[in-house]
């Protein structure tokens, strides 16, 4: 076990692309962090950077304090689960994972206890005959976990490792991978593009976007404060809505009407030279039915009539889509995101506003509906540098 | 599935005929070739397919002249040779074809495949005068060398088909798990490599093994001259007796060393090893 340090890792390839630049992490020992960002974001070379898959083209990675740059992946005693999960095929499960302890030089006795032991952790006492293309991918997954575990490494890498697994089970590995490293206490980093699994299982979440960290964060402090645009965007589902704004006299104006700045993000503009032209953001849950709230929380947000195009019941919520009809936020960022959500295909009109409204909600498909949303939950952003303007941490 | 893969009963009979057209059209000859080598001398001639009267004299013969059994010795320690030769190099270049980037790759890829293709028969002359130069001519290395030569470009392209089928992953997961990269290489790759290893073994096996060119132009006595060659300098016992019922049996016998081999290296092809490795 061992705290991991990046200071200043960059990976430049011999064709000049850059896919990691001075990324910063401090990862302490025990702490499960999680790489997240779209696909090319840098994370998975992040990754094989520590792993020593990859050299390190300038910057030092310490592991438990020692310089790890040049030392290969065996001398660095982690372990890494792979997406494909990599597992030997012409081996049984059992000598998977005893693989890295029969390299280790463990005697057979303590490879057998260990494997046996690892077997029980991860419910795979009955399997430890059969070859892995016999296996289910939730069992090929565990072996893979377990053939990670069995020499107690000072990290676990994983690369994405969930990923090939079926929504349902996914969920549930999850769960159990979550349950694994509380249980083992083992320094774990963790590769993902999906911002659930981020915000689930992390106790840190690293944003890249083109090899640039962008915020490093607790999930929670990251869905409330995000740095700037690119984060706001890629936390939170369903996305966080954008839309032009502009500033004067602490009133904003926007597509879905004008509202008054409350104290607090009127004292976090102060000092920053917020431009006029912004792009105002509001998550989805900071929306409701107009209708439901009582006087003095209507008080505290902006009013407006919209017709909701579709209207989606959760059970739980509705989610009410509508459509702001004028400019649509500009900046490099959220074509980014738009990207790799694969937006760009659907062409607009407009900017398409999602809500979540409370499940009590009248509102109806194809109707038009008084919504509400609380201004004191707005997010500034520059849309020139995307910084957010409304950040305090 | 397409339609090919179901299997209707009509289908199957289908199937079935076309197969035994096919194995019939080609074990004719061979047949043919059995039948004579079974014949008398004196119904060597009668045309028929099954022979009237059976003798084991040609085999008898053969085996008794040396010519025979040394170019027997010379074709199985050739071919044996120059067939591990060609693997252990071919295999190792083929895994860096496969896996490498390296300055030159697209050259070697490209000079092996116009030595595979090249015309054998241009190549005697020159090499005939090298090795009797070289003092080369008529031995062993003289022959195994030009094998090697062309079995090489069919290892490594053959090889490298396998070593690609392999995920790369597999490796990276050894080194993360303590592996050197022998190791790695000895303990994971190698062993998912062996269908593509013996597979190439024998195709390298068959070609040393059937090849009549350079046998006949590097070699002048018995001392390197192997089997194909040596069939055609078979003389009867006297000058005017026909020697192909000897022709015939030494024919017969030749093939049962690649029948072996074949059938020795088959039983470690298992298709389809590498299943499992990766998600699917």
């Amino acid at each position: 076990m061992a705290e991991i340090v990046l200071d200043k890792v960059t990976k430049r390839y011999p064709d000049g692309a850059l896919a990691a630049s001075e990324v910063d992490i401090d990862i302490a020992d025990g702490e499960f962090i999680i790489l997240v960002g779209p696909s090319g974001c840098g994370k998975s070379t992040t990754l094989n950077m520590i792993a020593g898959l990859e050299d390190i083209s300038s910057g030092e990675l310490r592991i438990g304090g020692a310089r790890m740059n040049e030392k290969a992946p065996k001398d660095r005693d982690i372990a890494m689960v792979f997406q494909s999960y990599a597992l030997y095929p012409h081996m049984s499960v059992r000598e998977n994972m005893a693989f890295p302890l029969r390299l280790a030089k463990v005697d057979d006795r303590e490879v057998r206890e260990k494997v046996d032991e690892a077997a029980t952790i991860l419910d795979l006492t009955n399997h430890l005959d059969r070859k892995p293309s016999n296996l289910s991918g939730g069992q090929r997954q565990r072996v893979a976990m377990g053939r990670a575990i069995v020499r107690s490494p000072k990290a676990f890498l994983m690369d994405e490792p969930l990923s090939n697994l079926d929504a349902k089970l996914r969920v549930q590995m999850r769960t159990s991978v979550s349950k694994l490293q509380k249980q083992l206490g083992t320094t774990t980093v963790y590769v993902t593009h999906d911002q659930t699994e981020a915000m689930t299982l992390g106790d840190r979440v690293v944003v890249l976007r083109g090899g640039y960290v962008q915020q490093v964060g607790s999930p929670q402090f990251l869905y409330e404060q995000p740095a700037n645009l690119f984060v706001a965007g890629f936390i939170g589902s369903p996305s966080m809505n954008f839309f032009p704004a502009s500033l004067a006299d602490n009133r904003l104006n926007t597509p879905l009407g004008e509202v008054e700045l409350t104290d607090r993000v009127r004292r976090l503009l102060e000092g920053k030279d917020a431009p006029r032209e912004v792009i105002a953001g509001v998550r989805p849950e900071h929306f409701e039915d107009a209708g439901l709230l009582d006087e003095p929380t209507r008080s505290g947000g902006a009013t407006f009539r919209a017709k909701v195009d579709v209207l989606e019941s959760m059970g739980s919520d509705k989610y009410a889509y509508f459509t702001v009809e004028g400019e649509q936020a500009v900046s490099s960022e959220l074509e980014e995101l738009a990207a790799d959500a694969g937006a760009t295909e659907v062409p607009e009109t407009g900017s398409q506003v999602v809500t979540r409204l409370s499940a009590a909600s009248t509102a109806t498909e194809g109707g038009t509906t008084e919504l509400w949303f609380d201004r004191d939950k707005v997010e500034l952003f520059d849309p020139s540098s995307g910084v957010n303007l409304t950040y305090s941490g | 599935m397409t339609m090919i893969g179901t299997a209707t009963p009509r289908r199957k009979v289908q199937w079935s005929l076309l197969d035994l057209a096919v194995v019939i059209y080609a074990l004719v000859p061979v047949l043919w070739i059995v039948s004579l080598s079974f014949k008398t001398k004196e119904t060597l001639n009668d045309g028929n397919f099954i022979p009237r009267s059976w003798t084991l004299q040609s085999y008898i013969d053969i085996f008794q002249t040396t010519e025979f059994l040394r170019a027997l010795v010379n074709s199985i320690g050739i071919a044996l040779i120059s067939t591990l030769i060609a693997v252990v190099i071919g295999t190792m270049a083929a895994y860096a074809v496969a896996r490498l980037e390296f300055p030159g790759k697209r050259l070697l890829i490209g000079v092996s495949l116009l030595v595979a293709m090249f015309p054998q028969v241009s190549l005697v002359s020159p090499l005939f005068e090298i090795e009797r130069a070289l003092g080369l001519f008529d031995t062993w290395p003289g022959l195994i060398l030009p094998y090697v030569t062309f079995g090489l470009p069919l290892a490594i392209y053959t090889l490298s088909a396998f070593f690609k089928e392999i995920p790369w992953e597999l490796e990276k997961a050894a080194k993360m798990d303590g592996a050197t990269p022998a190791q790695a290489f000895r303990r994971v790759i190698a062993p998912l490599a062996a269908p593509g290893v013996f597979t190439t073994a024998i195709l390298v096996f068959i070609l040393t093994w059937n090849d009549f060119l350079f046998a006949i132009s590097l070699t002048s006595t018995e001392a390197s001259r192997t089997v194909p060659a040596a069939l055609s300098f078979f003389t009867g016992a006297s000058q005017f007796e026909d020697p192909t019922g000897t022709i015939s049996a030494a024919a017969v016998v030749i093939t049962i060393p690649i029948i072996v081999f074949v059938l020795f290296f088959q039983r470690r092809i298992v298709a389809g090893l590498t299943s499992g490795a990766v998600k699917g």
